[in-house]
């Protein structure tokens, strides 16, 4: 049996609010709030990136799965904010924990899915028997242009999973991937800003692709949307997993555990796995849960878990994940937030 | 500024705290040393704990050029809960209300950005809990 042994989750305590956002460009903020299902994000500190918010989540799955950090085999980060164009987050995130030097590393990048395409490959490596246990993360530090309707969801946040076969929290009992080349969203080469093709995200790119991953899956478990405790899709925005939870056959009570984007924002690669994270802070032994990703361009990656008993012994080994959403928050002005984002920057000599 | 020599020699330090601990009379070091005042030679390499209290602080206000963008901030000196003193900048506080006896930990962040093309330097600094 193959299945998560640690896990963890890390998020930057600044937030600002989409009133505050909203105020800056002249924009409805009660009917963006409404229509997004979004209140307020988590933004990172100047000094905070994938790398740094990564190696804390790590240490938080460390610390639950009770393992030396040398026994690490695979360490693999999904993200689309990864700092350097060229060199990887991994090396960096392998020292930092002490995993290096019998280490394979990869950074993985697919929009929101990257994170969970480390989590389906590390689990593939760790069933393989190539190695005894793998991390795998999801981390962003995403940006919306200035006034895009991305500006108001596109968060930071990092989730991390190590894998195992000895005490496992969650088995995984099934994997199954969805994907056709859809051009949703994507960003170019040295631009910094991502662009989208707006109503063309919707239905035939996220709501496709995870319904196509949500129902390919159940439909191999031979598992109906009532045989789950929890499902966990990506969130975008508030309204987004409600929705394609809805059109599924899953009632919000299942969703909502995971649903951290109203308070949070999409951390995009974070995304699902830190509302994977959210759930097995509460979940108990036996629980079923369905976590579907998405990711533009397109594709979803959908897993079946199995909670185990060993899950009661481990959740309070670090922060749970919705008392750092809820806890010491520090709430920031646009202004604050622009020059903590580089979106204005002071003139240098 | 830094070399990307100089800054992956200090890594074992920067990325994961790791200390002298002296094999005959049992004291920590860190920065790591090569003599031990009991005069032993011997070390073990040890990793500090990485939560600890705020012993004393200072708030920089006209900082070096390369972090003028973060000015006011704190450096502290920290004592980890295995007794290891450290330096480090405080982050993700107000600096006006910062206080002795502040309990921290250790994060790992970002300490410096060399110019526009230049590597990215991470390291440890304190955040209080
Ligand atoms: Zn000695």
């Amino acid at each position: 049996m193959v299945g998560i042994v640690g896990y963890g989750a890390y998020m930057p305590r600044n937030r600002i609010r989409v009133e505050e956002i909203a105020k800056v460009w002249g924009a409805d903020a009660p009917s963006y709030k409404r229509g997004l299902m979004l209140e307020e994000k988590s933004v990172p500190s100047p000094d905070q990136d994938t790398i740094t918010m990564s190696v804390e989540a790590s240490k938080h799955a460390l610390r639950r799965a009770g393992i030396d950090p040398q026994e690490i085999g695979a360490v693999y980060i999904g993200s689309e904010s990864h700092p350097y164009a060229v060199k990887p987050s991994g090396t960096v995130v392998a020292e930092a924990l002490g995993a290096t030097p019998e280490v394979h590393t990869a950074d993985f990048e697919f929009a929101c899915k990257a994170g969970s395409e480390g989590m389906y490959v590390v689990l593939s490596q760790v069933e393989a028997g190539h190695i005894s246990y793998g991390l795998a993360i999801g981390a962003d530090t995403s940006q919306g242009a200035p006034g895009d309707a991305l500006e108001y969801a596109a968060s930071a946040g990092a989730a991390a999973f190590i894998f195992g076969k000895q005490n496992i929290v969650a088995s995984v009992d099934l994997t199954y991937a969805f994907m056709t080349d859809t051009p949703d969203f994507w960003r170019r080469e040295y631009q910094y800003y991502p662009r989208h093709a707006s109503r063309f995200t919707g239905e035939p790119a996220y709501f496709k692709h995870i319904t196509g991953c949500a129902r390919g899956i159940m439909e191999k478990a031979q598992m109906k949307p009532e045989d789950f405790a929890y499902a966990i899709f990506h969130q975008p925005n508030g309204k987004f997993p409600m929705r394609v939870g809805k059109m599924l056959g899953f009632k919000r009570e299942q969703i909502e555990p995971g649903w951290l984007v109203p308070k949070l924002g999409n951390t995009y690669s974070g995304s699902s796995p830190m509302g994977l994270t959210a759930t097995l802070d509460i979940a108990v032994p036996g629980d079923k849960i369905l976590m579907c990703s998405y990711g533009s361009g397109a594709g979803s990656d959908g897993f079946i878990f199995t909670v185990t008993d060993r899950i009661e012994e481990v959740r309070d080994m670090a922060p749970k994940t919705r008392v750092m959403l809820d806890s010491n928050k520090n709430y920031l002005e646009y202004g604050t937030y622009a020059k903590f984002r580089g979106k204005i920057n002071k003139i240098t000599e | 500024m830094v070399t990307p020599a100089r800054y992956w020699r200090e890594i074992p330090q920067r990325y994961r705290l790791e200390a002298g601990k002296c094999t005959r009379c049992g004291k920590t070091y860190f920065p790591p040393r090569l003599v031990c005042a009991c005069g032993a030679r011997e070390f073990e390499i040890v990793r500090l704990k990485d939560e600890g209290t705020l012993q004393t602080f200072t708030v920089i206000r006209v900082a070096p050029s390369q972090f003028v963008d973060e000015a006011p901030y704190a450096i502290g000196i920290v004592e980890l809960n295995d007794g290891v003193r450290l330096t480090a900048q405080v982050v993700d506080c107000d600096v006006e209300h910062l206080e002795i006896g502040q309990k921290v930990k250790v994060e790992f962040r970002r300490i410096q950005t060399v110019g526009e093309a230049g590597i990215l330097c991470y390291g440890y600094k304190c955040v209080p809990v």
